[in-house]
């Protein structure tokens, strides 16, 4: 018997593209974290946790997370970017884990802009 | 299972290593841990990047920012910058030289984005150590094609299509040496693989086998099925230790799986295989003598026929490629022949790759494809040259390759290009020189590494080269007498032509390049007791000329023996009772005035 057949090599690349997908995968969405010194102060390391924890349950490869500076609006972070490929970006104030758990299972999983948080839009 | 939203792909080859990459790695980890990061950033351990003069190098996906040049002691500065607060560090950003504007992203980065990648595609992109790594990146599809689609035939007919060639230097096309094996009466073959890299100047293959050793095994697996072979080795020199233990490991993974083994992949086709460990000979990197070797015998070279497909290791039909030319393999049957023929000239299909150093600005490892002007690699992909030096050759091949002078820099790589002007292709070493190099020097120093490595079992090889290095050793000191240009070039044919392998017969070509390309220097050397390039200490004066000398004290700083008298405003002397001809002074005058 052999240990492994092709059908086995085929399902340990999907499982290793996933967990590698960060190198060359296609990104369809990037949310960004402002992460300055205000950020982080206003709550901006939960915000970042729990979308790490919505991102990891839902499974996508597509999404980018990343982490940016202060973007001049102290006053209304935690703030955090959502750009979804071909729209336009949104931004989001005021940031909690509960805003940020809606925000990706509405926004994220099925375009559903949630202008209740929004800062603005950027033109 | 924890997202990761960040990876640090930090380079783990022994150039990065070598530079600290490891003390770099655990101030990482240290500092990840201290802002609660670990669950969020994952640090990867990469082969050979490539950029080794910019060491230790780490790229961070996915936004693709490349560090350079990182310590250890910036990295808490660097954790809190970027990782904590997002603001990528410019300070440890690439830029082309002093003053220029930053370039954060390594596909922008000139070096990298001139290169095409095929044996190197998973540098500094995967852990070497995780087969699951590979894998992802269509890792053992190729061998997965191979055995359970393919038949031994079809296999060497789609190596043919692709007009892969050897590329540990001869360039012989694999395809054929794997029919030649596969034709061959016999129960037992076996599949080598030589590592056994050994020229000056040239890390090639052990870059691949630290970055991604996978890719040598897999090729290796394919050609045991295209010849019928069930063991391999591979002969990998024990200064390679870093290899070696990444090769072990990979070995050890591809078992588990059963890639390795009995009926792999549930193919019906068995084959292993094990590492053997040079001991330290260049001759060892001959066939011949490379099976010498695992034997148990002493490595020296046979005479061929019976080539090794016919009669090779313990007089079984075998077949010996290349570390670079099996990294090609899988990635030819995957994508097919005609994929790969794509790329490169008429006669030399694919990519090569090569270990640029010497006088240039980006030394490292690149991999162009076939065709490209070495001017492009010198002064595109390599920067150019340094401190405002001129470009004077670049020497391929090493000790049995020759010079490439600057009328002749626009010569595209290709395996009968390069060998119509005078050098070989070679393994992939490419040393750069700049007008600070002399080539009577240069093909002395290539003549001494022949002699000292010649393994005595030829005449020719053991007495000629030792001729050879006397008669360059008097050139160089100033005692050469008229003759002995004419001698050099007699020895060196009869030399080629009577030596019994390829160290001895291609042992004279850097002498007789250089002379073919920079006769006048050595005339100067001979008959004016002068050398152009300021190198040889014996035919200095070590005289300071007072007209292009402007007073600035370099010399007198450099000089370890205080034998400079200079005060400021005053033109510099040397004392030649104190000197000891150390060149010092000359190497940091910034105005060429010591001759």
């Amino acid at each position: 018997m052999p240990k492994i057949t092709i059908d086995d090599l085929k399902k340990i690349k999907e499982k290793a593209k996933k967990e590698t997908s960060l190198r060359d995968g296609e990104a369809t969405v990037k949310i960004t974290v402002h992460m300055g010194t205000c950020g982080i102060a206003a709550g901006a390391r939960e915000v970042m946790d729990t979308l790490l924890e919505e991102l990891a349950e839902s499974g996508r490869d597509d999404v980018r997370v990343v982490n940016s500076g202060c973007m001049g609006m102290c006053s209304s972070e935690p703030n955090v970017t959502v750009e979804m490929m071909g729209r336009e970006p949104v931004i989001y104030q005021h940031m909690d884990r509960n805003k940020m758990r809606q925000v990706f299972k509405r926004h994220i999983m099925h375009g559903e802009v949630q202008s209740n948080f929004a800062l603005a839009r950027m033109q | 299972m924890s997202t990761y939203r960040t990876e640090i792909l930090l380079c783990g080859g022994t150039g990065c290593r070598a530079f600290g990459s490891e003390e770099v790695k655990a101030a990482l980890k240290e500092q990840l841990e201290r802002h609660g990061l670990e669950q969020e950033i994952r640090i990867v351990e990469t082969g050979c990047n490539g950029f080794c003069a910019q060491g230790p190098v780490a790229i961070v996906q996915p936004e693709g920012i490349f560090y350079q040049k990182l310590n250890a002691g910036d990295i808490p500065y660097l954790v809190e910058e970027h990782f904590l607060k997002g603001r990528p560090v410019k300070k440890f950003f690439y830029k082309e030289q002093a003053g220029a504007e930053t370039i954060p992203v390594m596909g922008d980065i000139p070096f990298y984005s001139r290169q095409e990648l095929i044996v190197l595609r998973n540098r500094g992109a995967i852990d070497p150590e995780k087969i699951d790594e590979y894998i992802a990146r269509d890792g053992y599809l190729g061998a997965g094609k191979a055995l359970l689609e393919m038949t031994p035939e079809e296999i060497i007919a789609e190596i043919k299509t692709s007009g892969l060639r050897g590329r540990g230097g001869a360039g012989f096309p694999t395809g054929l040496k794997w029919e030649f094996a596969n034709k061959s009466e016999g129960e037992i073959k076996y599949v080598l693989c030589n590592a056994d890299e050994g020229d000056p100047g040239a890390f090639m293959d052990r870059s691949v086998l630290e970055a991604d050793p996978h890719a040598v095994l897999e090729g290796m697996i394919i050609a045991a099925k295209a010849v019928g072979a069930h063991q391999g080795y591979i002969y990998c020199r024990a200064e390679y230790p870093l290899a070696l233990r990444r090769l072990d490991i990979a070995i050890n993974q591809a078992r588990e799986y059963g890639l390795l083994g009995d009926d792999i992949l549930g193919s019906g086709f068995s084959f292993d295989l094990d590492v053997y460990r040079g001991a330290g000979a260049f001759v060892c990197g001959e066939e011949t003598a490379l099976m010498h070797s695992i034997e148990g015998r002493r490595g020296m070279p046979r005479p061929r026929p019976p080539f090794p497909a016919v009669q090779g290791l313990w007089k079984r039909p075998t077949v010996l490629n290349n570390v670079e030319t099996y990294a090609n393999v899988a990635q030819i049957i995957y994508k097919g022949g005609d994929w790969y023929a794509g790329i490169g000239t008429e006669t030399s299909k694919g990519t090569k790759v090569f270990a640029l150093t010497g006088a240039v600005r980006n030394i490292g490892l690149v991999e162009v494809p076939m065709g490209t002007p070495l001017r492009d690699i010198i002064f595109e992909v390599g920067g150019g040259i340094p401190k405002k030096r001129k470009f004077k050759a670049v020497q391929l091949g090493g000790p049995s390759g020759g010079c490439v002078p600057e009328s002749r820099i626009d010569t595209p790589v290709d395996y009968e290009s390069i060998a119509k002007v005078g050098a070989i292709m070679g393994s992939g070493g490419m040393i750069v020189m700049d007008d600070r190099t002399c080539m009577v020097d240069m093909a002395r120093f290539f003549m001494d590494f022949i002699q000292d490595e010649s393994c005595g079992k030829c005449t020719p090889c053991r007495e000629g080269t030792k001729r050879m290095l006397e008669i360059l050793d008097k050139i160089t000191q100033g005692r050469g007498e008229p003759g002995d240009i004419a001698l050099l070039e007699e020895l060196s044919a009869m030399i080629r032509d009577s030596a019994l392998c390829g160290l001895g017969q291609t042992g004279p070509n850097p002498v007789l390049s250089t002379l073919q390309y920079f006769r006048e220097e050595y005339e100067a050397h001979v008959y004016e007791k002068r050398c152009p390039a300021k190198r040889c200490p014996e035919l200095l004066e070590f005289m300071v000329d007072p007209d292009r000398c402007k007073k600035c004290g370099e010399c007198f700083k450099a000089c370890p023996v205080g034998a400079i008298q200079w005060e400021k405003k005053q033109t510099a002397s040397i004392d030649k009772n104190k000197c000891v001809k150390c060149m010092s002074c000359i190497a940091n005058c910034p105005f060429d005035a010591i001759d």
